[in-house]
């Protein structure tokens, strides 16, 4: 489909700023804040995405992924875990017979600096391994030299190698280093129309992490291409969400930009490793009454 | 012209900031020269935010050398004695007669002082080497509980107030105290002092409001280790016992007249510890020479 990257909406920082201000307003309570902690925490790809991770933490990962808090009946599993190639086969293992993914990054993440040649044979070692899921990220160099055109064909080529393996690809647009909602919008756009089923802030190795602006910016993407064409894309925001109430505002936000469809982790997807604790957290306040302790909750 | 005195907004204390109450509201207290202050009516929220920086401030301050904790709490007595005056004219105004509120201070101070002293010191006095009968080297040590929630004095302004924080933080806790409702002024003028002594933002968190409503909030918290109530009510004692039994927290009432020179020691810190004890394997008694 020709579309030309250059003539992506620009975005109105302000506006979106205000709207954003607006969903963090609402308020959530009772029956339907429960219902909107459990959905968060299906919601999350447990992350651990450490130089110093092993099998061992992997496992305990997975075994927090699919039963979150051992001492609450009744609540879901989170959506997937999210961790290095190399760990793939190991939480592969350690998640059989449960319905959590495996999320794997790929193309050299974090900078994503490296050949064509290594990124896709990373993707592809990871998709041998079993990933469900691919995360790759793009070249934020070749981005803002302008280059699109380089970016739209890395995720095309990656996209490829999913396919045959029908594999569902998210793209990390590291939102902190391409900095401007404008430059985000277009991203966006480049990924969307790349073929990406997911779009995703950040890789969370940064400082500057997913924010609700630059959550808005991508999300009005989506609903843009799906009015155009119907097909709907997930959206992942990652990195820096780790309070409950922050993750309600999201799920505000995500329910009046795109509506009901999306509620669902099949197209949105928290990245998060310290949310899950202050979900359980909030979830035994409403459930007790009483405000809950982290002595509690199990610490990974 | 006639210059209009500036006045002071009296807010809260919570991790090292002075925000207002969540809650929007507040209740009048009038003051001997006429004025009336508008004091913060702290919610369950406030209370809330407070558990979390304390908790959040927990592992730094008793993580902290015994002896730098009591240089700071000696920071404090340094800070009040030099904000003398205005404690003075203060607590004028919440009814203390000239003598009673230099008294009131002076005390204050000194107590302070007298708990810098023990910040490095009940450890050793309350440790022991235990004899044991078995190839280990046998020790209990004590340890800070964690966060301690604390029902200030009604009846003094200040001294009910440090001579409970003292001891609390002296030995590595950290705290939140809901202030005398009827005498609220110099608590926060007190957190003022706390925030420019080098205490870590969040080891002391000062609120101001009703015990009525907040008792049971405090007392159910599950991440309190411990509650103190310095005052008598009966009914709400029973509250905080039953509460407290969620997580077995430590329950205190210390109903005392802190004016008494009698009620400070090193007991008020063992108070708020735990005893770990920690057996550690050696080669056998009595071969190795060891005589425990």
């Amino acid at each position: 489909m020709a579309y030309d990257f250059k003539n992506s909406p620009v975005i109105d920082q302000v506006g979106i700023e205000e709207r954003v201000a607006r969903f963090n307003t609402r308020s959530i309570k009772k029956g339907s804040k429960v219902q909107a902690l459990k959905l968060a925490l299906n919601m999350i790809d447990l992350t651990t995405l450490e130089g110093k991770d092993t099998e061992g933490k992997v496992r305990q990962m997975c075994y927090k992924a699919i039963h979150p808090h051992i001492a609450m009946p009744g609540l879901p599993s989170t959506a997937a875990v999210c961790v290095y190639p190399t760990m793939v086969k190991t939480a592969k293992d350690a998640l059989k017979g449960s319905s959590v993914k495996v999320a794997s990054v790929s193309t050299a993440f974090p900078s994503g600096n490296s050949t064509m040649q290594i990124k896709l044979l990373d993707t592809k070692f990871a998709l041998d391994n079993g990933a469900d899921e691919i995360d790759m990220v793009i070249s934020r160099g070749e981005f803002l030299k302008g280059n699109y055109n380089f970016v739209f064909d890395e995720i095309a080529s990656i996209k490829e190698l999913c396919k045959k393996y029908d594999t569902r690809l998210k793209v990390i647009f590291e939102t902190g280093e391409i900095s401007t909602l404008d430059n985000v919008r277009r991203a966006s756009d480049i990924a969307i129309y790349a073929g990406a089923d997911f779009i995703k802030t950040s890789t969370g190795k940064i400082g500057v992490a997913a924010t609700m602006p630059v959550t808005l910016v991508m999300l009005d993407a989506i609903k843009d291409y799906y009015f155009k064409t119907g097909i709907m894309v997930g959206m992942k925001p990652a990195g820096g969400i780790s309070a409950a109430k922050g993750a309600l505002q999201y799920l505000v936000m995500l329910h009046e930009t795109l509506g009901n469809a999306w509620l669902d982790n099949k197209w949105f997807r928290f990245g998060a490793s310290s949310l899950a604790n202050d979900l359980i957290l909030q979830l035994e306040k409403e459930v007790r009454g009483v405000y809950f302790s982290k002595d509690y909750i199990s610490v990974d | 012209m006639e210059r209009i005195e500036v006045l002071k907004t009296y807010k809260i204390f919570i991790g090292g900031q002075f925000p207002r109450t969540e809650s929007g509201r507040y209740y009048p207290l009038k003051l001997k020269n006429n004025m009336t202050v508008n004091v913060s009516l702290s919610s369950r929220k406030d209370f809330r935010n407070s558990v979390i920086a304390a908790r959040g401030a927990f592992s730094g301050w008793s993580a902290r050398a015994a002896f730098n904790r009591g240089q700071i709490l000696y920071r404090i007595a340094e800070m009040l004695e030099g904000r003398k005056e205005q404690f003075l004219e203060e607590l004028k105004q919440l009814g203390y007669t000239a003598s009673s509120a230099k008294k009131e201070i002076e005390q204050s101070i000194d107590r302070l002082v007298y708990y810098a002293g023990w910040c490095d010191k009940y450890q050793q006095l309350f440790s022991a080497v235990n004899p044991v009968a078995s190839s280990h080297f046998n020790f209990s040590v004590p340890e800070p509980m964690g966060v301690v929630a604390i029902m200030a004095d009604e009846s003094t302004a200040l001294l009910g107030l440090v001579s409970v924080i003292a001891p609390c933080i002296a030995g590595g806790n950290t705290c939140i105290v809901l202030a005398s409702e009827s005498k609220p002024t110099c608590a926060i003028t007190f957190a003022e002092v706390i925030a420019t002594s080098d205490v870590p933002g969040g080891v002391v968190n000062i609120v101001t409001g009703n015990r009525k409503e907040l008792h049971a909030h405090f007392s159910s918290h599950m991440d309190v280790n411990a509650i103190i109530n310095c005052n008598s009510e009966k009914d709400f004692n029973k509250t905080i016992g039953e509460n407290a039994s969620l997580n077995v927290k430590r329950v205190f009432t210390w109903n005392k007249n802190w004016a008494d020179e009698n009620e400070q020691g090193p007991y008020y810190i063992t108070d708020l510890q735990e005893i770990k004890t920690t057996w550690h394997p050696i080669e056998n008694i009595g071969v190795s020479g060891i005589k425990y």
